[in-house]
């Protein structure tokens, strides 16, 4: 019985040697998944540990100053020094302010009133007006909660105000479009977006692979159909699954989550589908490069990875370094986050949105422009 | 516009392919050299050859999914580098391996070519090609659900349905079995008699014989083509065919003499093939007058020759390569 065991134990580790020695051949075949093995961890390691910062810093801020005066630039300096804000833009009156912060191009806009300094001498405790973008709460909340006391420790370090027990004037904060800071306003339209990168992306970028490996692809070159029409006939079903499959998301984040869609639903209808068709478009690449639908996988879920953590889904997009911020500009995703919030929980419009809806745009005609120049027509 | 005018020129009407010097490598390996051929129209036109010899390139580059390095040639008149989307509307090729959606029905597989090809009635022309194929009944069965047969004969189905000009065949009967073969052929002749042109491959002798021309390629060189009496007359090789006892032996002994350059066994006799007829005669005396056999000269059949053509093509080009 012993010898038979013995037996019995070779014959099993032989048998899986065979197997383990197979897979490594096939492994080390497949150039592509050999070099992911070691590309990806290192990449995203290096990409996402220098990108990403929960605590940012030199967020975009306006500024309306509704008079000139020694004190409101003080004001303007100390909040500049904290390095929370930095002053992108300077707004002329109300309606730019508002506007700025509708488009998403600020994060914050201050207000320093008329009448500022008169009333501070008067100790009428005036108030600084700070508008913060609230819908993405991480991105807000840390500077918001360190402003009025740090401002009023760099005036007084400036000697610009009397030095006593109470400030003299009063930061009056607004968090807009979010007041409570609910997290849920914040991720289920961003959920819309990641959820819907990760299926499209899917769909398309094993259509051609699939063809492939099937064998269907050599008859289909064979017959009169050019590769722009190979491609657009894959990807419009997939427009339809992608708008059923938006509607549903932000549906069910309505009626669970109470989160309200303030902007118009057609535009929401038109830019969703805008970027459904990019990702599908970026998708179908995938699949005019790859090789075989495991590659084709990989692929897409390289490409996912950034979409999630440098669009400023998971981390605000503001406190990025400027090349991490450039790489986002470069997703999609980016894009129709800062839509998706804007138009649910801002009631933006298309004026608002028009760079995102560009960008989309560019994004989607340089995939498209992409596939079909490596779409092969031949079999050379 | 030059290359154009070089097609419609120098083609005349009654040939549907005519091709000069066409060669392919793949990564440094010449798999076609300097193939040229001319295949009238109406006709069936074999195309034979062992695995790997290149009568799948050979194909591929007719109809516009290959492209040629060196060489030139039409396509039922249109240029095969040049021209490749007018062909492709005009041709069907039916690839070796089944081309078909397996996910979709057989109904759904043949309106999708209609609707590729914009044949009027899509759904109307699929019906009739189901009733044609012997397929009623069948019109929702998965493609992938087939049996062998029925899957070659969707596929030729498939593209017959846009009325082609010019079939291309690729090895279309390979894993069928007789019945399904025989009436794939007859299917093959009576559109053959209709006018259409067809180019297929085959591995199986009793195929070349129901061809009007074949062509015989091995190594990417197209060795020898015409009908198929022009061919064994063209083979120069004598064959005697031998009957009796102990033929195993007899073939031993007979490989290694010199003069005879083949030896095959068919069923209970052997066939003894020699390209020298003098040579051959003399390399066989010694046996004639053995009682155990019965010598019988005899024309060498279509595999004797095509056998005996691939073994010069080896001595000639593989040892080159």
């Amino acid at each position: 019985m012993a010898a038979a065991d013995a037996m019995g134990a070779r014959g099993f580790w032989l048998r899986t040697r065979a197997m383990l020695i197979k897979e490594f051949i096939q492994l080390k075949r497949d150039r592509l998944s050999f070099g992911m093995i070691i590309m990806i961890p290192l990449m995203q390691l290096v990409l996402f540990g220098y990108a990403i910062n929960t605590t940012p810093r030199d967020l975009p801020t306006a500024v309306l100053l509704q008079e000139t005066s020694d004190v409101g630039r003080s004001i303007l300096a100390a909040l500049q020094n904290t390095k929370y804000f930095k002053i992108t833009h300077r707004a002329r009156d109300e309606a730019e302010f508002d506007r700025l912060l509708a488009s998403g191009t600020v994060l914050f806009a201050i207000e320093v009133p008329a009448n500022f300094e008169r009333a501070l001498r008067r100790g009428d405790r005036p108030a600084v007006l700070v508008a913060a973008d609230a819908t993405d709460p991480v991105a807000a909340g840390s500077a918001l909660s360190a402003l009025g006391t740090i401002v009023t420790t760099a005036l007084r370090n400036d000697h610009a105000i009397p030095d006593t027990a109470a400030p003299p004037f009063e930061v009056r904060t607004h968090a807009r479009y979010n007041p409570a800071g609910a997290t849920a306003l914040n991720i289920v339209p961003g959920l819309v977006g990641t959820i819907l990168t990760m299926t499209m992306l899917i769909f398309t970028a094993l259509s051609v692979t699939r063809e492939i490996e099937r064998g269907t692809m050599e008859a289909l070159l064979a017959m009169p159909i050019t590769p722009v029409e190979i491609m657009l006939g894959k990807i419009v079903p997939y427009v339809i699954v992608g708008f059923v499959q938006a509607g549903l998301i932000i549906s069910v984040g309505a009626l669970l989550f109470g989160v309200p869609i303030f902007g118009s639903l057609a535009l929401l209808a038109l830019l969703s589908t805008l970027f459904i068709t990019t990702n599908l478009s970026i998708g179908y690449t995938f699949s005019t490069i790859a090789q075989n639908q495991l590659q084709a996988m990989q692929m897409s879920m390289m490409f996912f990875l950034p979409n999630i953590l440098l669009s400023g889904f998971m981390f605000p997009f503001a406190g990025m370094p400027a090349w991490a911020q450039w790489i986002g500009e470069a997703l999609p995703l980016t894009h129709f986050i800062r839509i998706v919030r804007a138009i649910m929980l801002k009631g933006s419009t298309f004026g608002d949105l028009r760079y995102d809806a560009v960008a989309l745009t560019a994004l989607m005609l340089i995939a498209m422009a992409i596939a079909v120049t490596r779409f092969r027509r031949t079999l050379d | 516009m030059g290359a154009l005018r070089w097609s419609e020129n120098v083609t005349a009407p009654d040939i549907a392919i005519e091709v000069e010097g066409l060669s392919k490598s793949f990564d440094g390996r010449e798999v076609v050299h300097d193939l040229s051929m001319q295949v009238r129209r109406g006709t069936i036109y074999g195309f034979l050859g062992p695995n790997g010899s290149g009568k799948t390139t050979t194909i591929r580059m007719l109809c516009g999914l290959l492209t040629p390095d060196t060489g030139r040639g039409t396509c039922l008149g249109y240029d095969i580098i040049t021209e490749t989307d007018r062909i492709k509307r005009r041709v069907g090729y039916m690839t070796q391996r089944f081309s078909l959606y397996q996910d979709l029905s057989v109904r759904e597989n043949l309106e999708f070519v209609a609707r590729l090809y914009d044949v009027p009635d899509p759904v109307g022309a699929a019906r009739a090609m189901v009733e044609r194929l012997g397929l009623h009944g069948r019109e929702e069965q998965l493609a992938g659900s087939l049996s062998g047969g029925w899957k070659q004969r969707l596929a030729l189905g498939a593209c017959t349905l846009p009325n082609p000009q010019l079939l291309l065949l690729d090895e279309p009967t390979a894993g069928v079995d007789p019945k399904a073969r025989r009436e794939f052929w007859n299917e093959i002749h009576a559109m053959a008699g209709e006018g259409l042109t067809v180019l297929v491959s085959t591995h199986y002798m009793d195929e070349a014989e129901r061809c009007h021309e074949i062509a015989y390629i091995a190594y990417g060189h197209l060795l020898v083509h015409g009908t198929v009496q022009e061919v064994i007359a063209q083979s120069h090789l004598t064959t005697y065919v031998v009957g009796g006892e102990g033929l195993g032996d007899l073939a031993a002994r007979l490989e290694q003499t010199r003069g005879v350059d083949m030896v095959a066994p068919f069923g209970t006799s052997l066939h003894v093939s020699g390209r020298d007829a003098a040579a051959l005669e003399r390399a066989i005396a010694p046996y004639r007058n053995d009682r155990r056999f019965t010598w019988q000269q005899s024309e060498p059949s279509l595999e004797d020759v095509f056998i005996d053509l691939m073994s010069r093509a080896r001595d000639n080009f593989q040892d080159a390569a």
